[in-house]
C-alpha cells in the first residue's frame, strides 16, 4: 500500500531488518545477478591472501539494494525517484543490517506529494553501513 | 598535499561522453537480481501481479538497469572509455545517487551513456586520494530518459 501524505509527518522514522546474517551464498548471488565479479566479493583465496581482507565482503551495490528494499517495502513499488547512499563502512559474511527511514519533509512538485526520507543502515554492533537519502511520491 | 596526479589526459577526458553500454532488462535478470536483494514484492517475480498495478511487464526493482550484454574477448581497447592510468591500486565506491523517471520492466534495452564530470584530491588517513565522479544517463528503446546515476570512485 502507498504512502499516504496524512499519514506522514516531519520526524517519523521506520525500520526494518533487511537481512539476518548475511551469507556468502546471498553475496555469490548478487555478484551473478549484477555481473559484478570482483572476486574480492567471491574468492575468499584471493580476498585474504591476495588482497589481506579478513575474509569477502558484499558488493557496495548489495548493501544498497538491501536498503532499497525496506524503502520500496514501505514506500511502495515505483515509487522512489531518487535513491543516494554512501558506502560507510564494509559488510561482511555474518551481518545483520538494520534500515531506519526518518522523515526530513513533506512536500509538493507540480501537484505531486513527495517524502524525503534520511536513510541510515547499521549492523549488529550499530555500526552504520550505508548513509543515505530517498525521495519518493506519495499518495495525497 | 602531495603533488597532483590529475594530467592533461584526464583534464581533457572531463565531459567527454564514454561508449554506450546495452543492457537487457529480462525476467530472468529482474528475479535473480531481486532475489539476491532479498525482495519478496510478487511485483518483481509475477508479471501478472505486475501488470495488475499498471506496468508495462515485471518490474525491475530500485538497482536493476538490464544486464550488460556480454561480448567475449571484451571491448575493443580503443573503445574503452578510459584513456589515462591512474597511480593508485586500491579502489572503493565511494557514493551512489540514482534518480528514477520511469518505471523499469521486462522487455526494455537500455543505453547507458557516463561521462566523468570532476577529479578532485584528497589526503585522506590511509593516504592520498583521487575521487573521479561520473554521471551516468540510462535511455530506454524508445529514446526515453528512464534513469540517472551520480557516482564517484575513490583511487587511493
Amino acid at each position: 500500500m502507498p504512502l499516504k501524505k496524512s499519514q506522514l509527518k516531519v520526524g517519523d522514522t521506520h525500520e526494518a531488518v533487511v537481512v539476518d546474517n548475511l551469507t556468502r551464498t546471498q553475496i555469490v548471488q548478487y555478484a551473478g545477478a549484477s555481473g559484478d565479479y570482483n572476486p574480492l566479493h567471491s574468492d575468499e583465496v584471493f580476498a585474504t591472501k591476495v588482497a589481506g581482507y579478513p575474509t569477502v565482503f558484499a558488493h557496495g551495490m548489495l548493501s544498497m539494494g538491501m536498503t532499497g528494499r525496506m524503502l520500496t517495502d514501505w514506500v511502495g513499488d515505483g515509487r522512489l525517484t531518487k535513491f543516494g547512499v554512501r558506502f560507510v563502512s564494509q559488510v561482511w559474511p555474518g551481518d545483520t543490517l538494520t534500515v531506519k527511514a526518518t522523515v526530513e519533509a513533506i512536500r509538493e512538485e507540480n501537484g505531486q506529494p513527495l517524502v524525503d526520507l534520511a536513510v541510515s543502515t547499521v549492523n549488529q554492533d550499530g555500526r552504520e553501513v550505508v548513509s543515505g537519502s530517498a525521495t519518493a511520491r506519495i499518495d495525497p | 598535499m602531495a603533488e597532483s596526479v590529475v594530467t592533461d589526459a584526464m583534464r581533457a577526458a572531463i565531459g567527454v561522453e564514454g561508449p554506450p553500454t546495452i543492457a537487457e532488462v529480462t525476467a530472468s535478470g529482474i528475479r535473480l537480481f531481486a532475489r539476491a536483494v532479498g525482495h519478496a514484492d510478487p511485483a518483481f517475480y509475477d508479471e501478472a501481479a505486475a501488470k495488475e498495478r499498471g506496468y508495462r511487464g515485471l518490474l525491475a526493482p530500485p538497482g536493476y538497469l538490464g544486464t550488460p550484454v556480454y561480448r567475449p574477448g571484451g571491448r575493443d581497447p580503443d573503445e574503452l572509455g578510459q584513456r589515462y592510468e591512474i597511480p593508485y591500486k586500491r579502489i572503493l565506491n565511494g557514493g551512489t545517487t540514482y534518480e528514477y523517471m520511469e518505471p523499469v520492466v521486462a522487455g526494455d534495452v537500455i543505453t547507458s551513456r557516463s561521462r566523468i564530470t570532476e577529479f578532485r584530491e584528497r589526503a585522506g588517513s590511509m593516504g592520498p586520494m583521487l575521487i573521479t565522479y561520473r554521471e551516468t544517463l540510462f535511455t530506454r528503446q524508445d529514446g526515453k530518459v528512464v534513469a540517472k546515476m551520480r557516482g564517484n570512485i575513490i583511487n587511493y
